[in-house]
């Protein structure tokens, strides 16, 4: 089935009659989605573009058996939501708001905990694009038009980074079995591993391409989890090779503050850990379609 | 966001932290005021940027009497400060602080950040206070402390406790570094800090613990909900070409090369840079127009892009999910005519509304280089640099 996310997904929005969820609600329901309601405190009770509106998660959770929830609500309230998710027995949240305090987040993180592990909600994101899983469901704001349906596992921080990489393996004829948007966000739901792990359990995904950025232990991480654990291939492309120390890169997350931080370093520890490198972001599906070439030949 | 030194004080002076008796100055009549005002015989001048490693820079000068005070004033006004971590631009020095000089008979080194693989507060302490973290790691690393907070519960006083010890104090100074240590934490906790650094905390030779340095951090995100650290902002200490920027609610980062960047997403503008690079050119900025952008937003994009005057190439990269192209190009063909672009320009639409982006370009008769892919974009935006700089030398 892909990861995380598929066709039969029962999918909620929260912060849904908002200007922002609406659209994408919209959006992510042409795509095939099987949303069955949101919430929007205050509002339950009525319908908002034919789906059911909730004033609680655990209300919405109650009447429509939903499993997943995707987040749209501003960066003062978002924390609150995300807990709200957590705490109503949702089992995978994604959340798109850009902004969300640190500090906020580290509570996030830390409430998260209270449930056992095989409990505990999965969260993606905050800062996010969301996950596609081509031809299936959309719980983001991607544009479903470039991706085609197939079997590479994309994993990445930024959104648009990620649409470069998918619309150059669709030039290529070479498909995606799921897209995944960890986000820019110095501490986020999933880390890069944690979306490995998940890739290389999935009959359905053969190679995966993680798309890195400066900023952060978690590609690091991940290589050398992927150097102990994974035996599909992984092609990795690290962006900020020209971001100068201590700036931040637009991404709240994205600023080289300790070794081993900047792309540079990154890449030396990826190609040490045996991970495929993308030398430049133009050459994502030429890289993919030799990998992939390799591995066919190979086997 | 950074504030100053005598800012960060004050934040810790008001909860309980010990700090030298000091005052601001504008200028050398009212810094000598302020000797008269603290008192006694010798004093510390610190030239107020938002940079650490000032003392080598000349940043920082002891004076004896009120004509040191006022010369070595006189000397740092008005000028920039350039240390390693400013950059070669350096930072506007245009307030002083003037601090009663303190009798040191020991550098401790005291710091809270966000660590980002524990994603907690880490507080990072030493004995070999005075050199900077990076130093000390090199120099000392048997001598660092390290501790994180559980954000359920808050900094517990054992922990705060455990460090004082570990930093190998008399039994006369455990209670008071304790209660700094604590302190730090809870100024930490409560402006939505990301960085605090007191380097050096100092014992005195009368026994007490004294911040001698302070530098503090905030995280961005947490301002809406912290308006007393928002308006503590110094803009003389930023780029004027970022504050141009982020006024106008884009994110911005001026670099120092020629060729200017006007992308949608943070990921694909750093990939934008450093395709530029491998084409061989360098780009003068890093510029996200973020989501949804309206033509006007793209013409104040470009605005913030040709405020710098070593722009010699505009390279405009959009993959549009929840923009849209044939606002971009709308914006584009705006800017040409509305501010006035007369550098090359090269434009790559993709993603939502691409075909009728193209055809807004391509049907308002203005001079837009088109590409297609990435590589091309900054292939072209290189090779029209080349031209353009190559014509400006003939």
């Amino acid at each position: 089935m892909a990861i995380l996310l598929n066709r039969s997904t029962r999918v909620i929005v929260q912060g849904f009659t908002g200007k922002i969820g609406s659209f994408h609600a919209e959006d992510m329901k042409r795509y095939g989605t099987k949303l069955v309601g949101g919430v929007t405190p205050g509002k339950g009770g009525q319908t908002h573009l034919g789906l059911p509106i909730f004033n609680t998660v655990k209300g919405a959770v109650r009447e429509t058996r939903a499993e997943a929830s995707i987040v749209f609500v501003p960066p003062p309230f978002a924390a609150d939501s995300i807990m709200e998710a957590a705490d109503a027995g949702i089992k995978l949240c994604v959340c798109i708001t850009d902004g969300i305090p640190s500090q906020d987040m580290m509570q996030v993180k830390r409430y998260m905990r209270r449930y056992r592990f095989e409990d505990r909600m999965r969260l993606v994101g905050p800062n996010c694009a969301g996950i596609i899983t081509p031809g299936q469901a959309l719980m983001g704001i991607m544009p479903g038009s470039i991706y085609l349906p197939g079997r590479v596992g994309i994993v990445g921080r930024s959104g648009t980074l990620g649409y470069e990489a998918a619309s150059q393996m669709k030039a290529l004829g070479i498909g995606v079995s799921t897209s995944v948007g960890i986000g820019g966000d110095p501490i986020n739901g999933s880390s890069f591993k944690d979306v490995l792990k998940l890739f290389e359990q999935d009959d359905e995904t053969d190679a995966v391409v993680m798309i890195g950025e400066i900023g952060g232990p978690q590609e690091a991480e991940a290589a050398i989890w992927a150097r102990d654990n994974m035996r599909k291939p992984l092609i990795a492309y690290i962006a900020g090779l020209s971001a100068p120390k201590g700036r931040r890169m637009g991404h709240a997350g994205a600023i080289i503050s300790a070794f081993g931080e900047s792309a540079q370093e990154k890449v030396e520890i990826l190609k040490e850990a045996g991970v495929i490198i993308v030398p430049t972001p133009s050459s994502f599906g030429d890289v993919v379609a030799d990998t992939l070439a390799r591995t066919k030949k190979a086997a | 966001m950074d504030i100053h030194e005598y800012q960060a004080k004050e934040l810790l002076a008001r909860h309980g932290v010990h700090v030298p008796r000091g005052g601001l100055a504008y200028s050398p009549e009212q810094a000598t005021y302020r000797a008269r005002e603290i008192g006694g015989g010798k004093w510390v001048l610190k030239a107020q940027v938002h940079s650490g490693a000032r003392g080598k820079a000349g940043g920082i000068k002891v004076c004896s009497n009120d004509e040191e005070i006022s010369s070595a004033a006189e000397a740092m006004l008005g000028r920039k400060l350039v240390t390693h971590q400013t950059g070669p631009r350096g930072k506007l020095i245009s307030r002083l602080y003037l601090e009663e000089a303190v009798d040191i008979a020991q550098e401790l080194y005291l710091g809270f950040v966000l660590d980002r693989k524990e994603e907690r507060v880490m507080i990072v302490a030493s004995a070999a206070g005075g050199m900077e973290i990076e130093e000390i790691a090199e120099r000392a690393p048997d001598s660092i402390i390290r501790a994180t907070v559980d954000p359920g519960v808050g900094m517990q006083r054992f922990q705060a406790r455990e460090i004082a010890f570990g930093l190998g104090l008399e039994d006369s100074l455990i209670g008071k570094a304790t209660e700094t240590i604590f302190s730090c934490y809870q100024v930490f906790r409560d402006y939505d800090a990301s960085m605090l650094e007191i380097n050096p905390l100092v014992v005195t030779r009368d026994g007490s613990l004294v911040a001698l340095d302070a530098k503090m951090s905030f995280d961005e995100n947490a301002l809406f909900r912290r308006p007393e650290i928002s308006e503590l902002r110094d803009k003389s200490q930023e780029d004027p070409r970022e504050t141009f920027a982020s006024d106008r609610g884009l994110s911005y980062v001026g670099l120092d090369g020629n060729i200017g960047c006007i992308i949608n997403g943070a990921g694909l503008a750093m990939a934008t840079m450093d395709m530029i690079k491998i084409a061989g050119g360098e780009p003068a900025n890093f510029l996200d127009i973020g989501g949804g952008a309206s033509p006007e937003r793209v013409a104040k994009s470009f605005r913030a892009v040709l405020g710098d005057k070593n722009v010699e190439t505009i390279l405009v990269n959009i993959f549009a999910g929840i923009n849209r192209c044939d606002w971009v190009a709308e914006g584009v063909i705006k800017a040409i005519r509305e501010v006035g672009v007369n550098v090359p320009l090269v434009v790559r639409l993709s993603g939502t509304r691409a075909e009728e982006g193209r055809k807004i370009l391509a049907d308002s008769g203005e001079a837009v280089i088109v590409a297609d892919t990435l590589a091309e974009a900054a292939e072209k935006a290189v090779a029209a640099w080349r031209t353009a700089t190559k014509k400006k030398a003939a």
